[in-house]
């Protein structure tokens, strides 16, 4: 044996070793291999069982909510600076014209204008264009660079709100994924029934306490006829949740809340000992705590509205100083007190939610699918190795040896690079074996075709691997070309199956190139003088 | 073994029956998608897929009359042949109604079959979590002796037993050799616990607006394939090889989509990555045959370029019916044993494979061809790789 025959076969021998270790680690016992294996054989939801979840975050909704604080802070300055307005409003934008949010105030009096746009400069300068669209009215809309922090923005604390959620559920493996600009891709391995986990992603979560100032009322007009038809700037109406088909009610609130979402702590479901319901307990920070205190020293016998998502919960009396606790009583059961914590710690999401996509597998069909899977890799590699035994006697045993080791650095490289293996996937690794013999076959007829034109069999060996190669490359660029766009385009599982051709097809040119041609050399060496070749 | 040995088949002689028969079937396909339309799967169109096991023969009319009553919109019920499965599909026209659809088709389901009507849990259509959050007080009350992690595995063991049983149990007695189930729990869950008639296998629900969004990107994920495979063999060869390749292949992705059409097989994303991995790997046999020709060009100059063609298809010809044979014998695998989700996707490649053959040498061929006789009748100039070039013009002009 040659000295390069020996590097080349110590080459391949380490690159077996590194993807058997890569498969399986180093087992001491079968169990320990049966563990590995399934650890490092990250397997998709369409074949372990789960859901995958698509949703878009409505930006609309966060520009909104910035327009908003633009117009209550404009009113507040205007107010201050005895500036008269007719009126200030923001437009109603889709989601796909969500950076063309624009603020319009009207009835500015021209002896104003520079007060007024002083103070516009002053405050909102940096955030905001001005324009003027005539003599008394004016247009704030945003810089294009500020939209698109809004929208990174929103983008960021989405999805952070939704990975504190996912893993307050303690599911192993779930992940939160951004999908596009404005779409967030949650996998949940194991959850093939995903109504709840999704009601709750969706939840708002928005907890606060407001003074009650009336109420509660059968209608909003009877709410309305109490203040003699003119709610003070100061005061809004916002109805009861509906629970249970009773009709909701009506309370007239203070506009500015004591406790906001971000004053509080802490939450989590208690059992009340006494009725042996379920209620949820929330701590409010130190600071909110101070001003709570304050606020309900002062107020002893008044009423307090519990306020979520804009609806009011209940409206006990406060019947002593409170600080920094407070409970929520009422609630369906377990569950709901339960869902309830989790999505007041985990905090509001800046804009609602809108599911695109939902996909669950139940864990039978994924079993099904990889029986399936496994059943069509064996006939398939059964097929195509008897036919090149056949075809090429011996050397169809090089191309099968070739075969394995191909499928084997498959694997290995999808576990080092934690890739998952979908279905598809495994039609990829399927399809792999398939095209990996194309490279064999096409130096073996060049081999043959040398050995037809009178060649020497080493020499023969050689010209049919040199001519062969580019060819070979040629048809994998075309092939990898293609899978790269698939890559790009597809989703989840689709993806898994570009990975794995590739990978597939990368691995192939080390086999049937390197390792093909290495089992050749070997072969021959053993020949004194190499006349035949079994091909 | 040797097939085809020494052949010498006039393949460019008996092109037109053969370009006959693609233009055929290309219009057939095409006439089937005008006038009955494209059958587009879930992920394109959006909709609810909901695919569900029964135990006994399903009771198909039964589910479509109960969901018509409850539904709006078109929905199929239908059974997936030769098995107790149904597949229902039904359209969605608003994301709004995604997830009210869902439900809907969930309860009725359930409400139909009354499986859990008595306020238990059914084992059939639930997971192991759920199952663990319920068994816990009744294992208690029972006087089995279970440690939280005892009960988590004693969940896991029973769901998983039910997924390697096809998803359903018809009787909680089965479950006696599951690890960590003694009689006495059988005995809770036969008293806790109801057996449904069926299980839900999968769901998709997809809004028509992610529909839309992937419909635009296969389109453009294959074309920008085409414009690839275009540039790299225009690259690598001629511009004119490039373009004879893609109508090639361009012809083979309009073939089977056609195929798809007149077999009323629905498009799928799966479907897509088949079509999208045909466009590379039909390019594979166009350029065996390709690249023997620029070789052959080099080296037999006095013959006609039709002449030079036959005789590189003649050639190669054993490598192309092997090497796509054995790709096409794994493809046949899928399709045979791949199992109802991958049957769309096989399907695609072994028809893709075979149309992918044949084109390279009756389409991809014949074009070069037509190419120089376009340019010229009878020079036999076109090809050779640029460095040859000169060469072969100063032949062509003593010729």
């Amino acid at each position: 044996m040659s000295s390069n025959t020996r590097i080349r076969l110590l080459i391949i021998l380490a690159v077996i070793l590194v993807c058997i270790y890569g498969i399986i680690g180093l087992p001491t016992s079968k169990a320990e291999l049966v563990d590995n294996w399934k650890k490092n054989i990250r397997l998709g939801t369409d074949l372990r069982g789960g859901s995958s979840l698509v949703m878009e975050i409505q930006m609309q909704d966060a520009f909104k909510g910035e327009a908003d604080t633009v117009i209550q802070r404009l009113r507040d300055e205007l107010t201050k600076a005895s500036i008269p307005f007719t009126d200030l409003s923001r437009n109603d934008p889709t989601f796909e014209a969500a950076s063309k949010i624009q603020v319009n105030i009207t009835g500015i009096p021209g002896t104003k204008a520079g007060d007024f746009r002083m103070i516009v400069n002053d405050n909102f300068g940096s955030v905001w264009i001005m324009t003027t669209v005539n003599e008394t009215d004016y247009r704030l809309t945003l810089k294009p660079s500020e939209a698109l922090r809004i929208r990174a923005d929103t983008l960021t604390q989405c999805m952070n709100v939704i990975e504190k959620k996912i893993n307050s559920y303690g599911l192993a493996e779930s992940s939160v994924q951004q999908r596009g600009e404005s779409q967030i891709l949650v996998t949940l391995p194991g959850v093939d029934d995903p109504a709840r986990i999704k009601q709750n992603l969706k939840t708002a979560a928005i907890l606060e306490l407001y003074e009650v100032q009336g109420g509660p009322f059968a209608s909003r007009e009877e709410a309305m006829q109490s203040k003699n038809g003119i709610l003070p700037l100061s005061s809004q109406i916002l109805p009861s949740a509906v629970r249970g088909g009773s009709p909701a009610e009506f309370y007239i609130l203070a506009r500015t809340p004591v406790v906001r979402g971000q004053d509080l702590r802490d939450a989590k479901p208690v059992q009340n000992s006494q009725s042996g319901g379920w209620e949820t307990n929330f701590v409010l920070t130190q600071d909110a705590a101070k001003r709570f205190e304050r606020f309900t020293g002062a107020h002893i016998r008044d009423r307090l509205a519990i306020v979520l998502d804009k609806k009011v919960l209940s409206a006990p009396t406060i019947e002593a100083k409170i600080s920094d606790n407070g409970v929520i009583t009422n609630l369906g059961g377990h569950d709901e007190a339960a869902d309830l914590a989790l999505n007041l710690r985990a905090g509001s999401l800046p804009a609602s939610l809108e599911y695109l996509d939902e996909r669950s597998v139940g864990p039978s069909l994924g079993a099904d699918s990889i029986r399936q899977g496994l059943v069509s890799g064996v006939a398939g590699v059964i097929a195509v190795v008897t036919l090149m035994l056949i075809y090429y006697k011996r050397s169809g045993i090089n191309a099968t040896l070739a075969l394995i080791l191909n499928a084997l650095i498959l694997i290995a490289v999808l576990s080092y690079a934690e890739a998952v293996l979908t279905l598809p996937g495994i039609a990829g690794i399927i399809l792999t074996i398939g095209m990996a013999v194309d490279s064999n076959v096409l130096i073996f007829e060049r081999i043959r075709e040398e050995l037809r034109a009178g060649k020497a069999v080493v020499a023969a060996v050689e010209a049919g691997f040199g001519k062969a190669f580019l060819t070979i490359i040629d048809t994998h660029v075309t092939t990898i070309v293609s899978c790269c766009f698939l890559f790009l385009f597809g989703t989840g599982p689709v993806k898994g199956f570009a990975v794995t051709l590739v990978i597939g097809l990368f691995a192939n040119v080390f086999t049937a190139v390197f390792v093909s041609r290495t089992i050749f050399n070997w072969e021959l060496a053993g020949q004194k003088r190499a006349v035949t070749l079994s091909i | 073994m040797e097939l085809f040995k020494n052949t010498n088949f006039d393949f460019l002689g008996k092109k037109w029956p053969f370009i006959g028969l693609s233009l055929v079937l290309t219009a057939a396909g095409w006439i089937s998608i005008a006038t009955k339309g494209m059958r587009y799967g879930i992920d394109f169109k959006g909709g609810a897929e909901m695919k569900l096991r029964f135990a006994q023969e399903p009771p198909v009319q039964k589910i479509r009359s109960a969901l018509e009553n409850k539904l709006p919109g078109e929905i199929s019920v239908q059974q997936i042949s030769g098995k107790p499965e149904v597949l229902i599909e039904t359209e969605i026209k608003d994301e709004k109604e995604l997830n009210a659809n869902r439900q809907l088709i969930d309860d009725t389901l359930r409400g139909m079959f009354d499986s859990s009507a008595s306020g238990m849990i059914d084992v059939n259509n639930s997971s192991s979590t759920e199952l663990a959050e319920r068994l816990r007080g009744p294992l208690q009350q029972a006087g089995v002796p279970l440690s939280e992690q005892d009960l988590q595995d004693l969940c896991a063991a029973i769901s998983a037993y039910r997924a390697d049983h096809g998803g359903i149990l018809s009787s909680a007695d089965e479950l006696a050799g599951v690890k960590g189930v003694t009689p006495k729990v059988i005995e809770v869950l036969k008293a806790n616990t109801v057996l449904g008639p069926f299980t839900i296998l999968s769901t998709d629900v997809v809004g028509p607006k992610i529909g839309a969004e992937l419909r635009r990107q296969a389109v453009l994920a294959t074309l920008y394939a085409l414009g690839g495979m275009l540039v790299y063999i225009a690259f690598r060869f001629e511009w004119i090889y490039g373009v004879a390749a893609v109508v090639a292949v361009f012809h083979d992705t309009l073939i089977t989509i056609g195929l798809f059409s007149l077999f009323n097989k629905p498009i799928s994303l799966t479907v897509v990555a088949a079509l999208l991995t045909l466009v590379g790997y039909s390019m594979n046999d166009t350029i065996v045959v390709f690249d023997r020709i620029r070789e052959n060009l080099k080296m037999v100059r006095r013959e006609s370029l039709e002449n030079v063609i036959n005789l590189s298809i003649n050639q190669t010809l054993s490598r192309t019916v092997l090497t796509s044979g054995l790709t096409l014998l794994t493809a046949l695998a899928l399709w045979l044993f791949g199992g109802e989700v991958l049957n769309g996707f096989s399907f695609a490649l072994v028809a893709g494979i075979i149309v992918g053959t044949y084109s390279s040498i009756f389409i991809a061929s014949p074009i070069l061809v037509f190419w120089q006789n376009f340019r010229g009748t009878g020079k036999p100039v076109v090809a050779a790789p640029p460095t040859r070039e000169t060469a072969s013009q100063r032949k062509a002009m003593r010729g």
